[in-house]
């Protein structure tokens, strides 16, 4: 399966890959401009003016993290067949993915210090004046740095635009793969879909580098002022109002009324638990061996800075960045040549999570060590107590619970997972997502329905852990 | 508990950088420290006092030199160095440290051993937290619900729980805020003495060291250039830079002949007789401004900054010299007044460097 650089050009240079390429960048660079107006528009709604029922509006409008996208697709074409193809795309990836922008941008808001806009209005400029020229560079960094993950989340995306048929890299490359088996032509594609991600990942490494903080001073932010809305106010209600109900709204519809017409005929209990019990223990798996290998990501990061440790930690998120599909195809190669024991084996899908998951685990469990300050070690060393003994009595009990929320994060990310566990699950194995995708791919809308209920279900508590991640950063109130 | 001694401590640390030059952090340092006495180091940030620090207490080990409890060598001499958790010492570090998933309890019986920590080491922990000077309900506490004091205070409580030979404080107030420290710093002082415990803290605030100590020790660049009581390293500072951070001083070109010195101040009696031109160093409490008899040097009060307790002074005498003068808040001059100046007390002249 080698192939020289002849053939790679004869394999790419192609009208069809010149439309895949056309296809992904439009709808990516449309949806990273999309949720950014909108994720910015509505953060700004939320956290600076006198919209009634603020914190109400907060939380709806950060549900649609719940729903997955493959699952809001699955929404909206079983309800309606005209929703497809690039119009339909942007509109559903849109609404699914405006929160990733939505969020940082609050966050942000919340941080910024009130008196910087103060200061702008005695200065002698407007409210709105002062929202363009002082507020909303400063949001910059959350809002480049949200529509790059949109777009990242895009390129990886499989689920929603294989439902509404809108050919892309990835939804090119799982075609490949499952009709003709043919691995040079899935590989090169491949290889241009890893170039396009890194291009974002490294603007994304660029702008974090930049990234300076919001607060100067010291003390507790204070809440700044709400803009009034004055006889703007209803309009802009049913505004949001129209955005939670497109986002939200029309997915729970659909979900609950296929819900209704799929158990009137069959409700297939067993499947469905077996699909479930599958799916937890694939996850636990999967969770337990990702927040192992992050520990001593972690530690060499934390605890003994170099270049080294540096290059490890960092090169952990290139992962980040790699779709399932990517990673997925990559195994099947790998293992097909290496070590074809494992292919289609539990271990080899266990491997490939831990790949796609171990960033979020890292990231969790390096905020727990850094709250384990080297300073504690030595005060225990002066106590007497050796080594082994600090890391059991100081260090484990002070990052437990990072491990365990890196655990549970990585769990729900599995539990949710549908490209990389279609493409290497083992035969005869079901989980929520594969199963899911068999009925929805095959138009039996009714019978995917308990399995979405059951894939949203699963996200919320993921999404309520995010919610509370992003809000508890403003520390307000804490000295 | 036992004495401190520290003799020839050197530590280097390999350069940062390309073209740099491996840092001397602590170079050829020698301190004893007395048996339940109190030191305190002073010097400015970056001169190397929080490594000695670290050297004593087993963090870090020593390039050359040695450091000895009592009649026991820790490190150095062909010695191998003890580790930190055989040297019995009590570190308290800047912010405390507190352990944040244990009460105070348990806190403070962190280095006690099982039998002890099972029990909850309950009188010893009553014990400390007597001597500290906190309530005994103070026990179930977390760390988070104590405010920096408090901290500090339970922080000194586990670091002498286990009896240690010597105690380090590394500079374990400056996190707290003016009014807070003073109280801290009192009562960290009447535990150490209480148990009898010898101790050296590390700081660079002058007050504090001077305050605070038995002996102050103070660093610079590395060296230690002045060991001393307070007084003395206050009013017979070893160098005119050492003055001048231990305390505000006025520092006046002078002609000394045997016990006395002549300079823009007039005649000024010495601590030790000496010749020659010499560097006069005066306190600014020393320089007494007169508002009402016209005995002294004349000049003209520039500038009255007001502290309520006392107010400083800054006079331009008639040949152009400016000084600096301490004097009480009840009575003070204004700006444009004339006043009269008279250096009251003993003088310490510096021979220029290089002259015998």
């Amino acid at each position: 399966m080698v192939i020289g650089p002849v053939e790679l050009w004869q394999l790419l240079a192609r009208p069809r890959i010149g439309e895949l390429l056309r296809n992904t960048v439009t709808l990516a660079a449309a949806c990273m401009a999309a949720t950014a107006a909108l994720g910015v528009a509505l953060a700004v709604l939320v956290e600076r003016t006198d919209l009634p029922a603020r914190r109400l509006w907060h939380g709806l409008l950060v549900a649609p993290l719940a729903v997955p996208a493959f699952v809001n697709g699955y929404a909206w074409v079983s309800l309606d067949r005209s929703v497809h193809g690039f119009a339909g795309a942007f509109g559903v990836v849109t609404l699914s993915y405006y929160p990733l922008v939505y969020l940082p941008v609050v966050a942000m808001l919340r941080r910024l210090d009130p008196a910087l806009e103060e200061s702008a209005w005695s200065l002698g400029h407007s409210r709105a004046r002062t929202l363009r020229t002082v507020v909303l560079p400063q949001l910059r960094p959350a809002l480049l740095g949200g529509a790059l993950l949109v777009g990242l989340h895009l390129l990886a995306e499989f689920g929603a635009l294989s439902l509404l048929r809108f050919p892309t890299f990835t939804t090119a490359i799982y075609d490949q793969y499952g009709s003709t088996f043919n691995g040079a032509a899935a590989t090169a594609m491949a290889g241009v879909l890893v170039v396009l991600c890194l291009f974002l990942l490294l603007a994304e490494l660029r702008l974090r580098g930049d990234r300076r903080y919001a607060r100067v001073g010291r003390g507790a932010a204070r809440e700044s002022v709400p803009l009034a809305l004055g006889p703007w106010r209803w309009p802009l209600v049913a505004t949001t109002g129209a955005v939670v109900l497109l986002a939200v709204g029309v997915p729970a519809f659909s979900l609950v009324r296929w819900l209704v017409i799929g158990t009137s005929t069959q409700f297939p209990l067993a499947d469905l638990a077996q699909a479930l019990v599958t799916t937890v223990l694939l996850a636990l798996a999967g969770a337990v061996v990702t927040t192992l290998a992050a520990v001593p990501v972690v530690w060499l990061a934390v605890r003994h800075r170099g270049w080294a440790s540096t290059l490890i930690e960092r090169s952990s998120y290139v992962a980040n960045a790699l779709p399932g599909i990517v990673v997925g195809l990559a195994l099947v190669v790998a293992s097909l040549r290496l070590v074809p024991v494992v292919y289609q084996t539990a271990t080899l899908l266990v491997a490939a999570y831990a790949i796609l998951f171990l960033p979020r685990a890292v990231v969790t469990v390096r905020a727990g060590l850094e709250q384990a300050p080297v300073g504690l070690d030595d005060v225990a060393h002066s106590l007497g107590v050796g080594p082994l003994a600090t890391a059991r009595r100081v260090t484990l009990p002070l990052i437990a619970p990072s491990l365990g929320a890196g655990a549970a994060l990585v769990f729900l990310a599995i539990s949710t997972e549908l490209t990389a566990t279609l493409m290497l699950s083992p035969i005869g194995t079901s989980t929520l997502a594969t199963e899911f995708w068999s009925a929805s791919s095959e138009l039996r809308y009714g019978a995917a329905a308990p399995y979405a209920l059951l894939l949203v279900l699963v996200s919320i508590p993921a999404t309520v852990l995010l919610m509370r991640t992003d809000s508890s950063t403003d520390r307000r109130g804490t000295p | 508990m036992s004495s401190l001694t520290v003799t020839g401590v050197t530590k280097s640390f390999p350069s940062t950088g390309r073209g740099h030059a491996a840092t001397r952090a602590v170079d050829d340092v020698t301190l004893h420290v007395p048996h339940g006495s109190f030191t305190t180091v002073l010097g400015p940030s970056g001169c190397g006092k929080t490594t000695l620090l670290r050297l004593i207490a087993g963090f870090l080990v020593p390039d050359s030199g040695s450091i000895a409890f009592g009649d026991t060598v820790v490190a150095g001499d062909g010695v191998r160095p003890m580790p930190p958790q055989t040297r019995r010492v009590g570190y308290v570090p800047q912010e405390g440290a507190l352990f944040p998933h244990l009460d105070v309890a348990a806190n403070i019986a962190f280095g006690l051993g099982r039998e002890a920590r099972e029990s909850r080491g309950d009188d010893r922990v009553a014990e400390m937290l007597d001597l500290v000077e906190l309530p005994a309900d103070f026990r179930d506490r977390r760390p988070d619900e104590l405010s920096g004091g408090q901290q500090q205070r339970v922080a000194l409580a586990r670091s002498l729980a286990p009896q240690p030979a010597v105690v380090l404080l590394d500079e374990p107030f400056s996190s707290l805020d003016a009014g807070l420290r003073g109280t801290t710093a009192r009562a960290v002082r009447r535990a150490l003495q209480a148990s009898n415990t010898t101790g050296v803290l590390v700081t660079h605030d002058q007050n504090e060291a001077l305050s605070l100590a038995d002996e102050v020790a103070v660093m610079r660049a590395g060296r230690l250039v002045q060991s001393a009581p307070p007084s003395q390293v206050y009013l017979s500072p070893s160098d005119p830079q050492v003055a001048e951070f231990v305390g505000r001083a006025v520092v006046l070109p002078g002609t000394a002949n045997a016990a006395h010195a002549t300079c823009a101040l007039g005649q000024v009696v010495l601590t030790e007789p000496t010749e020659g031109e010499v560097a006069l160093m005066i306190r600014p409490e020393q320089v007494y401004v007169d508002l009402v008899h016209a005995e002294g040097v004349r000049g003209t009060v520039e500038e009255v900054s007001y502290y309520g307790h006392d107010c400083a002074v800054q006079v331009r005498l008639d040949d152009g010299t400016s000084v600096l003068s301490r004097m009480s808040g009840v009575l003070h001059p204004v700006a444009g007044d004339t006043v009269h100046l008279r250096v009251t007390g003993l003088v310490r002249a510096y021979r220029p460097a290089g002259s015998p």
